[in-house]
C-alpha cells in the first residue's frame, strides 16, 4: 500500500472511531443516528481502500442507506406519539 | 465499581488479543490453495470475468441459497408481526395528517427514482462482469422504494406484486439449481447455459439469471419490509 493510501486509511480509521464515539455518547438521537450512519460510510470507503468493492457496495447500501432510515423511521414512530 | 473494573479488564483483555494479531501479522507472498484454484479457473471453466460473483453463485452457490432463504424468513417474520387487516384490499388508513412535503424532495424523487431503479437493475445484471451482485442490485432498488415513502407516506404499493415477485425469483433460483444437477455438474452449476464469450453481456451461463433473480427477490422482501414498516397501524 502506498503513502498515500495507508496516510487516507489511517485518517478514515481516526474518523471511524470517532464517529463511532459519536454514536454512543451524543445526547440527541438523531444525531447519533447520523453518527452511525456516519461509521458505515467510512467502513465501506475503508472497504474500497482494501479492494473489496463488492463489499463496499453492500455496506453502503444497506449499512448506510436502509439502516440509518429505518432508524429515522422507527424514531418518528416514537415521537409521533401524542398526536400521530 | 466492580462492574467499571469488569468492563476495563475485558477492554484491556480485547486490546491484547487486537495488538497479538496485529503484530504477529505478516501479509501473504502468494494466494492460498483455495484461492488460487479460483483465480485462475474461473475466467476458463465459468468464464466469469468477476471472480467474486462466481464464488457466491457458483462455488458457493449452496451458502448463497441459505443466505436467501435467511432473509426470506426475516421479510415473512416481520410481515406476520406487522400485518394489520384494514378491510378489503385497502393496506392504508387514507387521509392521515401528514406534514406537506418540500419541493426539494419531491422534485428530487421524481428526478432520482428512475436513476436508482436503473442502477439497481445494472449492478445485478452485470454482476458477472463488473462489482455488484443480486443483493447490492436489491438493495439499491429498494432505497428507491424508500425515497418514494419519504416524498408521499400515503403511496399505495401493489404488495401482491411484491409477494408474487419474491415467491416467483425463489423458485426459479432452486429451479436452476435443481436443473444443474441433471444438465451439469451438480447443484448451482452455472453451465446448463452456455459460457459465451469472457466479458460479454450473455456469458457466464446461469449467473447473469441467478444474479437477476436474486436481486428481484431481495429488493421485492426489503421493499415489502418498509413498506410494513412505514404503514399506519393505530386503530383509530
Amino acid at each position: 500500500m502506498s503513502g498515500l493510501l495507508s496516510f487516507m486509511s489511517f485518517v478514515i480509521c481516526v474518523a471511524l472511531v470517532g464517529a463511532a464515539w459519536v454514536a454512543i455518547r451524543s445526547t440527541s438521537l438523531p444525531m447519533a443516528i447520523l453518527a452511525a450512519g456516519l461509521v458505515s460510510l467510512l467502513a465501506s470507503l475503508m472497504f474500497l481502500i482494501l479492494a473489496a468493492p463488492d463489499v463496499a457496495m453492500t455496506e453502503a447500501a444497506i449499512g448506510c442507506g436502509l439502516t440509518t432510515f429505518l432508524f429515522f423511521f422507527v424514531l418518528g414512530r416514537v415521537r409521533g406519539g401524542e398526536h400521530d | 465499581m466492580t462492574k467499571r473494573i469488569f468492563v476495563f479488564g475485558m477492554l484491556i483483555g480485547l486490546g491484547a488479543i487486537f495488538i497479538d494479531l496485529l503484530l504477529s501479522y505478516t501479509p501473504d507472498s502468494a494466494l492460498n490453495q483455495t484461492a488460487r484454484y479460483y483465480a485462475e479457473r474461473t475466467a476458463t471453466d465459468l468464464g466469469a470475468a468477476n471472480i467474486v460473483a462466481a464464488v457466491i453463485v457458483t462455488y458457493r452457490g449452496l451458502d448463497t441459497l441459505g443466505e436467501v432463504t435467511v432473509l426470506f424468513l426475516t421479510a415473512a417474520i416481520l410481515v406476520m408481526v406487522l400485518y394489520r387487516d384494514h378491510g378489503i384490499g385497502i393496506n392504508k388508513i387514507p387521509n392521515r395528517f401528514l406534514p406537506p412535503t418540500g419541493e426539494m424532495l419531491g422534485t428530487g424523487s421524481r428526478l432520482l427514482v428512475p436513476l436508482i431503479l436503473l442502477m439497481g437493475v445494472y449492478l445485478f445484471a452485470n454482476g458477472h462482469l463488473t462489482p455488484g451482485g443480486g443483493f447490492q442490485g436489491g438493495a439499491i432498488i429498494a432505497s428507491a422504494v424508500l425515497l418514494l415513502l419519504l416524498t408521499n407516506p400515503n403511496q399505495t404499493f401493489n404488495l401482491q406484486l411484491f409477494s408474487l415477485t419474491e415467491s416467483i425469483s425463489g423458485i426459479g433460483f432452486v429451479v436452476i439449481g435443481v436443473l444443474g444437477m441433471f444438465f451439469a455438474g451438480g447443484f448451482l452449476d452455472n453451465r446448463i447455459f452456455p459460457i459465451g464469450q469472457l466479458g460479454e453481456l450473455f456469458s457466464a451461463g446461469a449467473i447473469p439469471v441467478i444474479y437477476t433473480l436474486i436481486g428481484l427477490k431481495v429488493g421485492a422482501e426489503f421493499s415489502s419490509i418498509l413498506v410494513h414498516l412505514s404503514e399506519e397501524k393505530e386503530e383509530s
